[in-house]
């Protein structure tokens, strides 16, 4: 929701990224405020899947210009694990599996991890277990998914269910969601969807990262960025997403120069 | 290496050599001479031989220890650490020959379990069918010595139909210093029957000695065979092992072999899938440092059709040791439909470690699938990342995935204690600080 009172969590200005010499990013500006939530939508080789890596920290891509402020802190200057204890998550367009650890054993490690540089009480197996327990209810997830190792022989829908997990347990203030309906089916979808809104609130952001308006049929946002080659070359609310669903990308070429204008 | 050195190293070994008490099965005598023909006609391998082209065993001919003798002070609680709550049957060997004293044997009555020789005359045509059979010697030295100097062997025979739960332990204890010592194995496993065995190589000491082992087994019809094989010896020590497999129609042998210890170890796996429907799963784990080496070959032979086998193989290299991997597959003409897969995948941890990993398909028949890979590296930067995302510092990150690659091994072990035991072995030898 769009409060005037709310506070800045990510402000983004004239940020530039290039992988291997090649330059991806080229100048995105971008503010979210907290209770607000964000769609970035964008064809395939846009940047937008590369805008969220580089604001959670990944090392392949070289940041060559502008700022990115979070929580008042240079983002750019911290470390991805710094950044994440901060409160900045990632849900991955494809998490990654790590056969040989459970499910519940990585979950704890990363629960306990941010906790403990949060300065708060970590948790012993049994107690965690019982949190974890009661999370994973938001989602619908079945409780042998614990014992599982980490995304091993996961459906694309229980990976994705299993980074919104880990979003429900670090608490995030902002949460990026890489492509996150990829691969989801419909009844996926609508349990994923679910468990982000029921997860936002006034104090939290959420950045949408997505091709399609599917999504957006269930997670409704309260800006639509779209990006092409590197930039947000449009910015409107939740109607811009339908407008693109039904025109396709391609008519952003013909009117980007007159609702460009149109700024958060 | 010069060959006299070679030569008299075999030689001297051969000294110890007699044919032992008169009352022994005749059989049994013509084998040990059969043997005992074949060591003295064979060299030590060198690098030149194909076979061992990455391993160089020639330490091994400035050691020819003899045959150790046999041990009795040792008590039961200074062994009792190695126990496995599951096993309630447990043959227990001292540098190669049993103790009685030391073993543990319940479950007599449902299958015939013990030290070899006791069965000699009650189970004389059936080990007379079996043992030899599979471990060839022809043109294997190391096994025409473990048989020349046979003796002492945990025989495990389950009968038909029976299935024994709890896995059986057979703990193959070092506690002498330069002593060779020749444990031996044999499992039959009668149709439709089911059992679990942990083959365990420890040492009670850091010492310098040598294990020659052979272990052989043969599934009858639809039987199936859990087979647990950890190798966890002196790091001064050699282990050199050889283990034949015979799978009968439709019958399932798993394995999962870890090597651990030993100065140099090499471990032959042969399994022989002699009828239609046959299955395996063969995987292993080897975890080195300092200046091991450790090389596993295995040879997986389809003579049927419909037979499945699937290997996953794994090796995290330290500092400056060495592992070898060569895994060969055949497919014979008949085997059609054969469904077969094999990865290697090796992970080094220093700039010095060193890994040969070698995967070998014959393929024959027209008709299979047959899927194979091989991957040498370090950590993969995106996992790394992923876990830095979720607030594991790069070095926890790094700690975390190197065990799990491990650890997956680990986790197809059947048996709780000692999977918990090993996973902190593994989490021990895999966490920088």
């Amino acid at each position: 929701m769009i409060d005037k009172n709310s506070t800045t969590i990510l402000s983004v200005q004239g940020l530039r990224a290039s992988i291997n010499g090649t330059e991806i990013l080229k100048g995105i500006d971008l503010t979210v405020k907290s209770g607000e939530i964000h769609a970035i939508m964008g064809l395939n080789g846009s940047g937008k899947s590369t805008f969220a890596k580089v604001l959670a920290g990944h090392s392949a891509y070289e940041v060559t210009g502008g700022s990115v402020q979070f929580e008042g802190k240079n983002l750019l200057e911290l470390p991805p694990e710094e950044r994440a204890r901060a409160g900045l998550f990632l849900a991955f367009q494809y998490p990654i599996e790590i056969p040989g650890v459970a499910n519940t054993q990585f979950l704890r490690l990363a629960y306990n991890t941010v906790q403990a540089q949060r300065g708060k009480e970590e948790l012993d197996p049994l107690e965690f277990d019982d949190f974890v327990r009661e999370k994973m209810k938001l989602l619908e997830m079945k409780p042998d998914f614990l014992e599982r190792s980490v995304n091993e022989g996961f459906s694309g829908g229980e990976k994705k269910r299993n980074e919104i997990l880990q979003m429900a347990l670090l608490e995030p203030r902002l949460s990026i969601l890489d492509e996150t309906d990829s691969g989801l089916d419909i009844d996926a979808l609508k349990i994923v969807a679910n468990g982000v809104n029921q997860l936002a609130n006034k104090n939290n952001a959420t950045i949408l990262v997505t091709h399609y308006q599917r999504l957006l049929n269930y997670i409704v946002p309260d800006f639509v960025h779209v990006m092409q080659a590197g930039r947000i070359v449009m910015t409107g609310g939740k109607e811009l997403a339908l407008e693109l669903e039904t025109r396709g990308y391609d008519w952003i070429n013909t009117n980007k120069q007159s609702v460009a204008g149109v700024t958060a | 290496m010069s060959e006299i050195v070679n030569t008299d190293y075999l030689q001297c070994l051969l000294k110890s050599w007699s044919v032992k008490s008169a009352e022994s099965q005749s059989w049994l005598n013509q084998l040990r001479a059969q043997a005992i023909d074949r060591v003295s006609t064979q060299k030590l391998p060198t690098r030149r031989d194909e076979e061992w082209r990455f391993t160089d065993i020639s330490p091994l001919a400035r050691l020819p220890y003899q045959s150790s003798q046999p041990q009795y002070d040792l008590q039961l609680h200074d062994i009792e650490h190695l126990f496995l709550d599951e096993a309630k049957n447990r043959l227990v060997f001292i540098d190669g020959h049993y103790s009685p004293q030391l073993s543990t044997i319940t479950d007599d009555k449902a299958l015939v379990i013990g030290n070899l020789p006791e069965f000699l005359s009650a189970e004389g045509s059936i080990l007379q069918s079996h043992l030899g059979q599979y471990a060839q010697f022809d043109d294997n030295v190391f096994t025409a010595l473990n048989t020349a100097f046979l003796r002492d062997g945990a025989l495990i025979h389950v009968p038909k139909n029976i299935l024994i739960a709890e896995p059986i332990h057979l703990l193959f204890i070092a506690t002498q210093n330069e002593v060779t010592s020749y444990p031996r194995c044999l499992l039959i496993g009668e149709t439709g029957s089911q059992v679990t065995i942990i083959e365990d190589y420890v040492a009670l000491q850091q010492a310098a000695y040598i294990t020659n082992s052979v272990t052989e087994i043969s599934l009858a019809a639809s039987a199936h065979a859990s087979h647990i094989r950890i190798q966890r010896e002196s790091t001064q020590a050699f282990h050199l092992a050889n283990c034949a497999v015979s799978l009968a129609h439709a019958s399932n042998y798993q394995s999962v072999s870890i090597s651990l210890g030993s100065q140099i170890s090499r471990y032959n796996l042969d399994v022989r899938l002699t009828d239609e429907a046959a299955e395996c799963v063969i995987d292993g784990l080897t975890l080195i440092s300092d200046r091991q080496l450790a090389d596993t070959h295995t040879c997986i032979d389809h003579l049927k059709p419909n037979g499945t086998s699937h290997q996953q193989h794994k090796c995290i290299v330290d500092d400056a040791a060495h592992a070898v991997f060569n895994g060969k597959i055949i497919v014979r003409p008949h085997a059609q439909r054969t469904n077969s897969s094999q990865s290697s995948r090796n992970l080094l941890l220093s700039r010095a470690a060193q890994i040969d990993t070698k995967p070998q398909l014959e393929i024959f028949a027209d008709d299979v699938k047959c899927a194979h890979g091989a991957t040498v590296g370090q950590l993969d930067p995106e996992e790394i990342f992923y876990l830095e995302s979720r607030g594991l510092s790069e070095m926890a990150a790094r700690n975390l995935l190197t065990y799990a690659f491990g650890a997956e091994i680990i986790s197809r072990i059947p048996v709780t204690s000692l999977k918990r035991q090993l996973e902190q072995t593994v989490l021990n030898q895999t966490q920088s600080k």
